[in-house]
């Protein structure tokens, strides 16, 4: 393999050709904030919040999306990258629900890590708020498109299994917004539950319903654990407050890591001492099902009770 | 001592008389919010956060203020005391500035604490709200007055802790205020920044001004440990953020309860000063060159070793230090007098 | 302390005396400003109307160094008005004749003339303490620092005594600590004369067990130097090297020049210190140490309450705790100390030391405990000298008044005091570097009483030179009748005004503590 060096803020690094300069930058312990990028999905460069200083270059380019060149020499926290980080953060506050005091995130996400990073308070630009209504028409994810960022990456990990693809952007300008098929509720899709697009969502866009107001992120412990319902060993987080369980969380999709519900489901009745019932979709309609039922066991208990 | 029982949300408690319904409540095990009490501070009774439903009284009493009585029945979460708690909030935050998103007490803030838990959104009232200047003049205390909810802890702290009387409550109704005298800035009082007022103030209108803005509450490890300057002994917590300390928090010391002084908590900042010596040095033409710790010790055992051979164990004398900890000061007279064989050891005591 | 910090607010009459006890030790003065919320009199004796004399129902404002004549005058006062307590001076103490033979001739009147307080004050003062259920006596340097210190700590213990004032809860003599660990490096024997507990190296026995857990053949039974004989004895040449751990002699010893010129006829001179403070700069070899954030230990505050230390960061750079440093040398110089950690070190400590022999770090996580703990079922001690004094019987040292060493004349008028500020510590070393203290309180100044800087022309905030017989410093003035005239007082804390360049090195001949709190200066115009 060839590698190339180049110097981040002073820190000379060498890497593999074709590595981005925001990979490159966290192995040199540089910080960059990202929204958009995801390590697992195809690389995107939208929300322009990693932009760093290369002087040479016009503008200030996306590092996500940049490779990294023999001799590159980049600045990271240059006085133009933070006027411009902040500048897309007050834009994005400028629609952003004020909610931080009860929303679910809280604590965990990334609009606000960066909003207290570079002292951004009230935007400067005051204009038009989304006002979408909440959509919780399904017993498990909540979405509130008004605090949606547009980052995407819901949708590319929804994308990334085929035969799921259930989300995409929708409509233009201003009202952009990420919709299902037809824009309806995500109960009334072919969605399935699998929380794939909640572990990457990374403000209170999408959030877990069966934890809603059951505690803040902070008061929280989490203990990985490895589903063994099918080959694929998909791992989970059980999430943990005074000692309790309180859910069953997916940890973020790895290489080829589906993520079910059938999974989820198990594993909440492995490790919470009272799982909320569950349930399922029957004509178009979410019903409280037996466990047995929700986890594909009806056949091999109907044969037990022949026997 | 005379004794009383009664039930709190069908639990039998026995209580000392003169005990307050909230102090009884504790006692089972049961929670009830409270914004203005503090049990070390005198009663106040003044934000009703901590009502109670009790058959046979009228109104909810606030339990923080009330006592209680032989066969008194005590609901703390029923209907009425759910909805008139939500209504508390509700105007509490009609008036609140909504910055929780880069508060520095996002996270240890009674007010989103209740807030969350009675699941009370914001704007149901959305009335007129206060605009005063954020008072950030002096290096230790930020003071937000547009979040204070005034619960009058600080008052309290400042007169029955610290026995300054510094601050206090001005104006009335929509404009009431917690202020110095003549609504001065802190740093225009007599104010001795020892920030008591600080560590009982529910909310993010008294923060302290290094560590609210170095770290969110979630990301530090609070580490209990002892004052390094006066002989008082006070505890209180390091709060440690990726490998550095950024502040100072109080904790219930033995000596000290919550109370600091302004050294105490707002002195932290020598840590991690770029004075610190970092590497040994050793003197090589009259300069001072950075040295390994191999050859740093082994020229001092050397220098030390010849003197003692050439000179005698008494032509050698050591300084131990009041402000190492014990075990330093153990072994420095040990190795004085095992090693060097020497009894001149002294330290700085007298001054 | 004889008593516990808790224990002041207990208290229905407070004698401070030389304790500006608001600045120095402030959370200590909230328990002083918890027993006058309950009613309590506070009487505070300080040359200075310093924050404490505000709050207090009496202030004597003694002259500098009269302490005796005052404490000798109230103990006159009770014996003659027969308001001693009988019983306690017959079951608990010894040569209670020799005191009344030595108070006799210190009458009010006649120590009115030395202290510079009316009589009636003085009769007033000793009928309170003598009367009071619960009266404590706090002090610090301004008894300690002076050249009869000892003899001044000698005449309060002999006021407490008299009237019964000690051994129970709420009364006693309660010196307060101006360091965080000094009472835990008097207490680990980092003295010349004492091992751990305060066992005597001249006493056989005490040798022969240290040496037998030290694994060494014998250990020197002459007691060593103290800090200013190491000093005297560097300059003579007899001492040839030095080993300084976390001190700034330079700063904070008197006569600063005298120090400075010890040092460097030194011929090897190693210093451990987190900064290269005034002292390191004079060294050989520098050490870098860690800070208290960086380690694990224990300190004993001034009520002999030992508590964690506990390690929250890593050492920064290459730094190492103290204790491992010691280990590291003494290692290289052939004797093998090693420690797995600090608790380890505690242990040995306590097998070896009476008074700590019931504390261990595991006890301590739930909370300090205050020494005399002899064994591990021992809660620890809250206030000393219950039924019996360690020696018996309490003694009764009588003392006579000494004035101070220097005293100002035609050519040096002005007493110069010094003392501690509310927001520094020490020779500032820390709190000049915090990013908070020193931006609020950022330049020293010379307090000046307005009637003695109008007689020299002096005005508010003016640069000008304080000169002793010793050396000069220039500084601010601050015009202030918190002094009184013909006294000057300012803090050691800033590296910029090294008031130790004027300070006295007279010592008090017992205890060997300097005389910091008197000297005779004049004061220039800087220009
Ligand atoms: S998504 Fe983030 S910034 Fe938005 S309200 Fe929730 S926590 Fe606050
Ligand atoms: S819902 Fe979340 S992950 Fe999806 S686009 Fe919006 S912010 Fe990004
Ligand atoms: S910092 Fe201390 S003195 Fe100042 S107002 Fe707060 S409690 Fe009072
Ligand atoms: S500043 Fe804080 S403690 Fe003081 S009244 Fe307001 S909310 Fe209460
Ligand atoms: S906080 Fe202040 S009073 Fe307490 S030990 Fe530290 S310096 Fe002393
Ligand atoms: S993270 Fe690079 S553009 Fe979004
Ligand atoms: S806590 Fe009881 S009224 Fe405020």
């Amino acid at each position: 393999m060839s590698y190339v060096s180049l110097t981040i803020n002073g820190i000379k690094i060498s890497v593999p050709k074709g590595t981005t300069v925001l990979d490159a930058a966290r192995q040199a312990r540089v910080f960059i904030p990202t929204f958009c990028h995801d390590p697992d999905i195809p690389r995107f460069g939208a929300c322009r919040i990693c932009v760093v200083e290369i002087p040479g270059m016009r503008n200030l380019p996306a590092s996500c999306v940049t490779e990294a060149t023999e001799g590159m020499e980049v600045f990271t926290e240059s006085p133009a990258v933070v006027e411009a980080r902040k500048t897309i953060l007050e834009l994005l506050l400028a629609n952003h629900p004020q909610d931080c005091l009860t929303c679910e995130k809280n604590g965990d996400c990334r609009l606000q890590d960066y909003a207290f990073r570079y002292g951004v308070k009230e935007s400067g630009f005051k204009g038009e708020r989304k006002d979408y209504p909440l959509d919780d028409s399904n017993p498990y994810i909540i979405r509130d498109a008004s605090k949606c960022i547009l980052c995407g990456r819901c949708v590319r990990t929804c994308n990334a299994i085929p035969e799921r693809s259930i989300i995409d952007f929708g409509y233009r300008g201003f009202a952009t917004k990420i919709v299902t098929a037809m824009d309806t509720p995500l109960g009334e899709s072919d969605c399935v539950y699998c929380g794939r697009c909640v572990t990457v969502c990374p403000v209170g866009a999408l959030t877990w319903k069966p934890l809603a107001g059951k505690g803040r992120i902070w008061e929280m412990q989490k203990q990985e654990v490895t589903c063994t319902f099918c080959d694929s060993g998909c791992t989970f987080y059980v999430l943990s407050k005074n000692g309790k369980n309180i859910g069953v969380v997916p940890k973020a999709p790895g290489n080829g890591r589906p993520l079910c519900l059938k999974g989820r489901l198990g594993l909440e009745l492995k490790y919470l001492d009272a799982p909320p019932a569950p349930h399922l979709k029957k004509d178009g309609e979410f019903v409280e099902v037996s466990w047995g039922e929700a986890l594909g066991l009806q056949d091999i208990i109907s044969k037990l009770n022949k026997d | 001592m005379a004794e009383v029982t009664l039930t709190i949300d069908g639990l039998q408690v026995t209580v000392a008389k003169g005990t307050t319904v909230l102090e009884a409540a504790r006692q089972a095990g049961v929670f009830i919010p409270t914004f203005c009490h503090d049990p070390e501070l005198t009663r106040f009774g003044a934000c009703r956060m901590c009502i109670v439903e009790i058959p046979g009284m009228r109104n909810l009493p606030a339990s923080c203020v009330t006592e209680a009585a032989e066969g008194m029945v005590v609901y703390t979460e029923s209907e009425a005391v759910i909805e008139a708690r939500k209504t508390i909030l509700e105007l509490m935050l009609a008036n609140h500035p909504m910055d929780c998103l880069t508060c520095g007490k996002n996270g240890e803030c009674s007010l989103q604490d209740y807030a969350y838990l009675y699941g009370v959104k914001t704007e149901s009232f959305g009335g007129e709200k206060h605009a005063y200047p954020l008072e950030n003049d002096n290096p230790f205390i930020v003071r937000d007055m547009n979040k204070c909810i005034l619960c009058g802890k600080c008052v309290r702290a400042c007169a029955e802790i610290q026995g300054k009387n510094i601050v206090d409550f001005a104006y009335r109704g929509f404009d009431a205020k917690i202020t110095p005298a003549m609504d001065v800035p802190l740093s225009a009082s007599e104010c001795v920044f020892c920030g008591n007022c600080v560590a009982v103030c529910p909310v993010g209108a008294l923060q302290e001004k290094g560590l609210r803005s170095a770290a969110r509450t979630w990301e530090v490890k609070k580490v209990k440990t002892t004052c390094p300057y006066c002989g008082t002994g006070c505890s209180f917590e390091l709060n440690v953020k990726d490998n550095k300390v950024v502040g100072v928090t109080s904790c219930d010391g033995d000596v000290n309860g919550r109370a600091l002084c302004v050294k105490g908590r707002f002195g932290y900042g020598f840590i991690h000063h770029p004075d610190r010596l970092t590497n040994p040095l050793i003197k090589k033409n009259g300069k001072f060159v950075e040295s390994s710790w191999e050859e740093a010790i082994g020229l001092v055992a050397a220098k030390l070793s010849a003197i003692k051979a050439n000179y005698g164990p008494d032509s050698l004398a050591v300084l131990s230090s009041a402000r190492c900890t014990n075990e330093e000061n153990y072994l420095m007279q040990k190795f004085t007098r095992a090693v060097l064989g020497t009894n001149s050891i002294d330290h700085c005591a007298r001054l | 302390m004889t008593n516990s910090i808790k224990e002041i607010a207990g208290a229905d009459f407070i004698l401070a005396i030389g304790t500006n006890t608001t600045e120095s030790h402030p959370i200590i003065s909230l328990q002083v400003k918890k027993a006058k919320r309950n009613g309590a009199t506070l009487v505070v004796a300080d040359p200075r109307r310093t924050e404490i004399a505000e709050l207090s129902d009496i202030h004597m404002q003694l002259k500098s160094g009269s302490d005796i004549a005052l404490l000798n005058a109230m103990a006159n006062v009770i014996i003659a008005e027969e308001i001693w307590n009988k019983e306690f001076v017959s079951t608990r103490t010894e040569d209670f004749e020799a005191l009344k033979a030595t108070v006799a001739k210190y009458t009010p009147e006649y120590a009115e003339g030395l202290t510079g307080i009316p009589a009636d004050v003085i009769r007033e003062v000793a009928r309170g303490y003598a009367k009071a259920n619960n009266a404590t006596i706090l002090y610090t340097m301004g008894i300690t620092q002076h050249i009869c210190g000892t003899h001044n700590v000698f005449a309060v213990a002999n006021l407490a005594m008299l009237c019964g004032q000690i051994g129970k809860p709420s009364s006693g003599v309660n010196p307060l600590r101006g360091q965080n660990n000094v009472q835990g490096a008097c207490d680990m024997g980092a003295l010349p004369n004492v091992y751990t507990g305060y066992q005597a190296v001249t006493v056989e026995d005490n040798r022969g067990k240290f040496a037998k857990a030290w694994n060494v053949g014998e250990l020197p039974a002459k007691p060593g130097l103290t800090v200013g004989e190491m000093m005297e004895a560097a300059a003579e040449g007899k001492v040839k090297g030095m080993y300084i751990m976390g001190e700034n002699p330079v700063l904070s010893d008197p006569d600063a020049h005298h120090v400075v010129h010890s040092l460097e006829k030194l011929d090897f001179l190693v210093v451990q210190d987190i900064f290269l403070t005034e002292t390191a700069a004079l060294a050989d070899v520098v050490l870098p140490a860690a800070s208290f954030a960086e380690k694990d230990g224990t300190f004993s505050n001034t009520e002999r309450r030992v508590q964690r230390v506990r390690k929250a960061i890593d050492p920064v750079g290459n730094a190492r705790a103290d204790w491992q440093i010691i280990c590291d040398v003494a290692t290289a110089m052939g004797y093998t100390m090693s420690y797995a950690s600090a608790s380890e070190i505690f242990d040995e400590i306590a097998s070896l030391t009476p008074s700590y022999a019931g504390i261990s770090y595991e006890r301590l996580e739930q909370g300090g405990i205050q020494w005399p703990c002899p064994n591990s079922g021992h809660a620890g001690t809250m206030y000393l000298h219950k039924d019996k004094f360690v020696r018996g019987l309490g003694k009764f040292n009588p003392v006579e008044y000494i004035p101070p060493a220097e005293q100002p004349d035609n050519e040096f008028p002005f007493v110069l005091s010094t003392g501690r500020r509310h927001f520094h510590y020490h020779t500032g070393t820390m709190t000049q570097r915090t990013g908070t203290l020193e931006v609020h309180y950022g330049t020293e100044f010379l307090e000046i009483n307005p009637a003695d800087a109008a007689a020299i022309n002096v005005t508010e905030g003016e640069m000008i030179k304080v000169k002793s017989r010793r050396g000069e410093v220039a500084v601010q003035a601050r015009l202030t009748d918190i002094v009184p005239q013909g006294m000057v007082f300012t803090s050691f804390h800033f590296p910029e005004v090294a008031i130790n360049k004027l300070t006295n090195s007279a010592r008090d001949p017992v205890a060997k503590i300097p005389e910091l709190k008197v000297c005779a200066v004049k004061i220039e115009k800087a220009s």
